[in-house]
């Protein structure tokens, strides 16, 4: 009896019991709220002309159409330029940054936690403290040094500033720790090298510390305009997060909210998608993701 | 006997040296990017701090002289800046802290399945993209009575005329942090999210045994204690996030400096000076400064919940 009930105020309860309510009661209306600006653009994203144009707006859509992402397609930007490329650009750059950037942090991450040099020590301080790093604190910098390095309007230079990421390498690290050290030795005494080591060992015991930095670097890059609006000034090597941004802040009026609606939605589901397939994956790395 | 000692030593330090060397090679890539693209600008930010520099000619050492301009000279600074930073700061940083811990906390004592439904609907938020957001949030909050919410509030009859909500001096910061609220439970909520779940449960049967008499005090003494690493990770990502995402005041009134300086935060008056005045020496020392910030509360998380044998 007294078990029964402990079970529903416990931390992580396996079933509903009755004392949870409470906690509903409070949570509800903020997941409420929380959503309410998603299921927003959801309906708007798919109004027909009129409904955008009501008096009083109306929060649902009536007349589902699609109207708004054919316009979206059709668009071309002042340039000339279609929205296709943009959409090409941004892909290219977002699997170039997520392939880099998890073989670049995994091989440190590796090398910090299970290998011994010098000035190991060093840079993993300043990698934790570069975990409080704030970019936009170092814009003018950053692009006084991209500048120098001749990279303004060089397409790579929306993957680049990306690469490496102080969360994902103390991530990577925390699930290499864990890995241990006798495992890897005994390979060893089996003539393994450690690029086998790295490849059959290491990789596929950190899968879910892996998922988690693609997510995360996917959110970033997918979702950056910045590199576009600050290093590059051909238009056809701008991405479609850039595209988006201009499209919507220059279209005025009522027929250009429709398109982006259309233009938010297209951006945040990739990232909806990709996190739902993976949510237990992180879930997992996020256990252990404390600093010590 | 001697001589296979001496040969094992040659041996192993061969072998280190050669694993030495393969870690310098794993190391490099992820070394180079993080000097090019952190390390040499926050240096650089530090050198330019001391220098006016106008992107054309070369930087003219003059000292201390940005920061005595920027604590004494500059009133925007002073009057808007500071006061609109800390405000915006101390609530969606440490206020949207607290309310990410609870509301994990609070997620954790659900049943699983409406549990995940929650957190997936709490967390999505976070990834919208912000810029493309602005321009829904600037039809919900939009100034004619076609926005949203004045729509709501005219039929409700809470209000006679519609309100600039966007352009006007008392709501636009507030907005600014509803929406930075709305959108920062991110990966710090996560973790904390996740900690909780994995707090050994054998720990709460003795704690109650010992005497903890509520949920409170369950809270205070065994949840956070066990999952301190988790808290100061969410710290950390709550603190990063707040300073990142302040640009959203100039993308909800489509001008920087914001109207009447309303929204104005300290990231907004680095770029204002650096990128519409190109006074980079001045916008150098000026982030500078953020960096400091962002470091001092960092400092204080660390204090808070960082483990004391380091």
């Amino acid at each position: 009896m007294r078990a029964h009930k402990f079970q529903g105020t416990k931390i992580n309860p396996s079933k509903f019991h009755p004392s949870q309510i409470r906690f509903l009661l409070i949570i509800l209306p903020i997941a409420l709220f929380m959503l309410l600006p998603l299921i927003y653009i959801f309906n708007h994203a798919f109004k027909p002309l009129e409904e955008l144009f009501y008096y009083p707006p109306r929060f649902f859509v009536e007349q589902f159409t699609l109207q708004n992402f054919v316009r979206l397609f059709q668009v071309t930007g002042s340039s000339g330029i279609p929205m296709s490329r943009y959409l090409f650009n941004s892909i290219i750059v977002t699997v170039l940054v997520l392939f880099t950037s998890v073989l670049i942090s995994t091989l440190a991450g590796y090398a910090l936690s299970k290998l011994n040099f010098k000035g190991k020590r060093l840079l993993n301080e300043i990698n934790t403290i570069a975990l409080m790093f704030v970019g936009v604190a170092v814009t003018i910098p950053r692009y006084l040094i991209i500048e120098k390095l001749g990279l303004i309007d060089n397409f790579f230079i929306h993957v680049l500033p990306y690469l490496a990421i102080p969360v994902g390498l103390f991530l990577i690290k925390q699930f290499v720790d864990q890995i241990p050290n006798e495992l890897i030795d005994a390979s060893r005494v089996d003539g393994a090298n450690e690029w086998q080591i790295y490849t059959k060992i290491i990789l596929p015991l950190i899968r879910p510390a892996i998922a988690t930095i693609v997510i995360l670097s996917f959110q970033t890059v997918w979702n950056s305009a910045d590199t576009s609006t600050t290093y590059i000034n051909n238009d056809s090597l701008k991405t479609f997060a850039f595209y988006m941004n201009t499209l919507t802040s220059n279209t005025n009026g009522v027929a250009g909210q429709g398109m982006a609606a259309a233009a938010s939605l297209i951006m945040f589901l990739p990232n909806l998608l990709i996190f739902i397939i993976m949510q237990s994956k992180v879930m997992d790395t996020m256990a252990h993701s404390g600093i010590k | 006997m001697n001589d296979t000692v001496a040969m094992k030593k040659r041996i192993s330090s061969k072998a280190i040296r050669e694993q030495q060397n393969i870690a310098y090679l794993f190391v490099f890539p992820y070394a180079l990017m993080f000097i090019i693209f952190i390390v040499v600008p926050v240096i650089a930010a530090i050198g330019l701090s001391f220098t006016y520099f106008d992107t054309v000619r070369t930087p003219i050492w003059i000292g201390f002289d940005n920061y005595i301009n920027i604590l004494t000279n500059d009133d925007v600074f002073m009057q808007y800046v500071i006061p609109n930073t800390l405000k915006y700061a101390i609530i969606v940083g440490p206020g949207g802290y607290i309310l990410s811990f609870l509301l994990a906390w609070m997620l954790a004592q659900l049943a699983p399945k409406i549990r995940t439904v929650l957190a997936l609907i709490i967390y999505s938020p976070s990834l919208t993209s912000g810029i493309t957001m602005a321009v829904l949030w600037r039809v919900i909050f939009a100034g004619d009575n076609s926005g949203y919410l004045n729509s709501v509030l005219l039929n409700l009859g809470l209000i006679v005329e519609p309100i600039v909500f966007l352009q006007s001096k008392e709501f636009l910061l507030t907005i600014m942090i509803v929406v930075t609220l709305w959108s920062s439970m991110g990966v710090g909520f996560l973790a904390m999210l996740a900690g909780i779940l994995n707090v050994n449960q054998e720990l709460y049967e003795a704690g109650y045994i010992d005497g903890i008499k509520n949920k409170f005090q369950e809270m205070i003494y065994i949840t956070i204690p066990s999952i301190k690493p988790q808290m100061l990770f969410g710290a950390v990502m709550a603190i990063v996030g707040t300073f990142s995402a302040s640009g959203i005041g100039v993308a909800l009134s489509g001008s920087n400096p914001t109207p009447q300086y309303a929204g104005q935060l300290i990231v907004n008056h680095i770029e204002y000076y650096g990128f519409n005045k190109y006074e980079m020496g001045y916008a150098a020392a000026l982030s500078v400064i953020l960096l400091m910030i962002v470091y001092f509360f960092s400092r204080m998380s660390f204090k808070l919940f960082g483990s004391k044998d380091e």
